[in-house]
């Protein structure tokens, strides 16, 4: 590997960066320029990621001008550097890829929106911290991303700020995403007090050579790990600011709260997999838990959605959960690959719904769509193959990541395969809901009937998508991936025309049931909601299709809770300050210190034979003490 | 029967103690006044005894010196006590309690 190649990581990492750097400070004003700074920013980034790719291959790079120095006090070593392995560019690849796709398309979506300057720049600014999550070497550099990526997050939910709701969607986003990063920080601290480094080669050697290092915290060291990832990857009970999220623009939606962002927290704990799966931890049992658990409550909530983006970002949450959940049944390998496929067609079904709304001037209600098939041909296609492809029908791409997680769950404990397969059937049965009703039928709005296909720069990064979409279970992805030394062991590789086939061969229980819960979903799908014109499920189901609307509740829960608590400290604390600090510390003082001065003032009572007295007295007693001791 | 320092030591003890009761209990400022000169009298006694008891001439010089000073301190003490009267009309300490705030 030639020097010059050593340098296009950090160049991959910087270009982001000082894109986003120059349009704000530079080019405000010139909004063409701005977008044509941010997407040639990305999309060199891309290239550069293409070539390092191809001239490395599945080779994991170390080189001394990979890091740098960066903090060191006493023991306490920092570096700044890049990890190269197949985990971190089958990353960079997917960020920079869908990336470029979704900034394309922005220019598109946004060029009517006067701050179109400031998107970009925060697209920038994402894409640079997102970057940095994926090529750190270290835990704290990690985390210094993780938190700006937070950032990025949090403007681009409220770029129109001026909106209430998507000013409390990007609050809500933040703080809740604050309470995960806690105890992902609580969890580095103890790393690094455990196994006295933060670098992820380093502590691979440790845990290597010394499986038990990390002793009885093991637990809670991967709990604590995994807080980071519960709040960044929206699993419950941390999942209620993705929905809300929805409120950005929508290449926000498809970039950050489907394909990249939200995978960093899988992304982290397939880099960190070495520190969880350890025979004395019971971390993974949990994760795989959480896992299922959020992707069956998502799953269920998207059913009675009807927002058209609501519906997509809890699908979102349903896969990401499905992603844990693979990592939680020891193979982070398929989490990895669902991932890949997840961040190519989601992006690609976020991207159709923004050319929908785009096209019905900012109508997000799927029962005020329908018939767009003659009016928007190219969307209508390639809204097709990406449902087709989340709902996992084969040969597309979904269906080969997600039987790898249903075999690796059918593997780990039936529990997460009987979960799994449930979600699969939702899933379909969702997404089928969303085709039907938004896309077939006749147009049941004024704003539907006159319809009109987006324009060539929306148009051409969904056809990007959907090639992604169709080939990427085929591509080896998951071979590529395993390739990465944070994996114990190695797949055997097979040609690509066996790829086809593979699931069958491999894990036929898994792969039946994938395929028997596409049917079961598609069919009841149809049976609903095939030329239907209002939801017939809410009369069906009762009291559950109003909770499924509601969310389960959870927001109604959490701030009843968080009201709750407020009070009860609120009150402790005005009980502290009240007895314990007026009462018995100022009070106290003062009333033993005037009660003391009552009792010595009747000592002096001026009459000066008692002071005499008292004098021979003390005399007395101090005599005493002197000579009989 | 042989006087020792002890029974010296003890009618000391008893003056002073005579001495300190008198101070304590009496109310004339006169009486007082007598009182004191006897606790002081009752060092003096220790004193001597101490410098006989230990062939030494010292304390019964100190001696001379305590009972000169007394002297004086005599004559200051009645100068004030007689100053006292003439302000107060009284030479009773129930009378004497400006030091009480």
């Amino acid at each position: 590997m030639n020097d010059v190649l050593l340098n296009f990581p950090w160049f991959i990492l910087f270009v982001p960066l000082v894109s986003a750097l120059v349009i704000t400070f530079f080019t405000k004003r010139n909004r063409g320029l701005s977008a044509g700074i941010s997407i040639g920013a990305i999309v060199i980034s891309f290239i550069l990621s293409l070539i390092l790719f191809v001239a490395t291959g599945t080779d994991t790079v170390t080189s001394p001008k990979l890091s740098m120095d960066w903090l060191s006090v006493g023991n306490f070593i920092v570096d700044f550097g890049i990890t190269i392995d197949p985990l971190s560019k089958l990353m960079l690849l997917i960020v920079t890829g869908v990336g470029s796709a979704i900034h394309i398309y922005s220019w598109g979506y946004m060029h009517e929106d006067r701050a179109v300057s400031r998107y970009f720049a925060s697209l920038s600014l994402f894409t640079f911290s997102m970057l940095g999550i994926v090529l750190s070497n270290n835990f704290l550099q990690m985390f210094i991303f993780w938190e700006l990526v937070g950032v990025s997050s949090y403007l681009l939910i409220g770029f129109w700020y001026e909106r209430p709701p998507a000013a409390d969607a990007a609050k809500k986003a933040f703080i809740t995403n604050r309470l995960g990063d806690f105890g992902f920080l609580l969890g580095i601290i103890m790393v690094w007090s455990l196994l006295g480094s933060l670098n992820f080669t380093v502590l691979q050697e440790v845990i290597v050579n010394n499986p038990a290092a990390l002793g009885g915290l093991a637990t809670v060291v991967g709990l604590l790990l995994f807080c980071g990832a519960v709040g960044k990857s929206a699993q419950f009970p941390l999942h209620v600011w993705l929905p809300d999220a929805m409120e950005g623009p929508t290449p926000v939606s498809a970039l950050i709260h489907a394909a990249t962002m939200v995978a960093a927290g899988v992304y982290m704990l397939c880099r960190v997999y070495f520190l969880l799966n350890l025979s004395d931890s019971f971390a993974l049992e949990v994760i795989g838990w959480v896992g299922g658990l959020t992707a069956l409550l998502a799953a269920l909530i998207a059913v009675q959605q009807n927002d058209i983006k609501r519906i997509l970002a809890y699908s979102t949450l349903s896969q990401l959960g499905l992603m844990v959940m693979a990592v939680g049944a020891h193979q982070p390998v398929a989490g990895m690959f669902h991932l890949t496929t997840h961040a190519f067609f989601k992006a690609l079904l976020f991207l159709g719904a923004g050319s929908v709304i785009h096209a019905l001037h900012h109508e997000q209600d799927i029962w005020k769509m329908g018939g767009l098939k003659k009016k928007m041909p190219v969307t209508f296609w390639t809204f097709l193959i990406g449902t087709l492809a989340l709902s996992g029908v084969p040969p597309f791409s979904g269906f080969y990541s997600k039987d790898f997680v249903l075999s690796a769950a059918y593997d780990a404990n039936i529990g997460l395969f009987v979960i799994g397969v449930i979600v699969s059937v939702l899933t379909t049965f969702y997404m089928f809901r969303l085709f039907f009703v938004a896309f077939l039928g006749h147009p049941k709005s004024e704003s539907a009937e006159h319809a009109h296909e987006s324009p060539k720069v929306m148009t051409v990064p969904l056809q990007f998508l959907t090639v992604l979409s169709v080939v990427g279970g085929l591509i080896g992805v998951n071979h590529y991936v395993a390739k990465a030394k944070v994996f114990p062991g190695s797949e055997h590789h097979f040609p690509w025309y066996a790829e086809f086939i593979a699931p069958i061969v491999h894990a036929p229980v898994a792969a039946l049931f994938g395929i028997f819960a596409v049917v079961v979903g598609f069919t009841v799908a149809y049976k609903f909601y095939a030329g239907a014109q209002r939801d017939p499920l809410p009369g069906k189901l009762g009291a559950l299709s109003r909770a499924m609307r509601g969310r389960f509740y959870f927001d109604e829960i959490y701030s009843a809770l968080i009201f709750m608590t407020h009070e009860a400290v609120a009150k402790l604390a005005d009980a502290i300050d009240r007895w314990i600090i007026a009462g018995l510390l100022v009070r106290g003082t003062h009333g033993t210190t005037e009660l003391f001065g009552r009792a010595l003032r009747l000592v002096q009572t001026g009459n000066l034979q008692t002071y005499a007295f008292l004098i021979v007295a003390g005399v007395a007693v101090v005599l005493f003490y002197v000579l009989f001791r | 029967m042989n006087v020792g320092l002890e029974h010296y030591l003890i009618v000391s003890t008893i003056l002073f103690c005579l001495g300190l009761w008198g101070v304590i209990v009496r109310r004339n400022l006169l009486i007082i006044y007598m009182s004191l000169e006897l606790m002081l009298n009752a060092a003096n006694l220790a004193l001597v005894a101490f410098s006989r008891y230990n062939n030494k001439m010292d304390g019964q010089v100190i001696v001379f010196f305590i009972i000169t000073v007394a002297a004086a301190e005599v004559a200051v003490g009645l100068a004030l006590i007689v100053a006292l009267y003439r302000k107060k009309q009284s030479a009773h300490v129930e009378d004497l309690t400006t030091m009480k705030l």
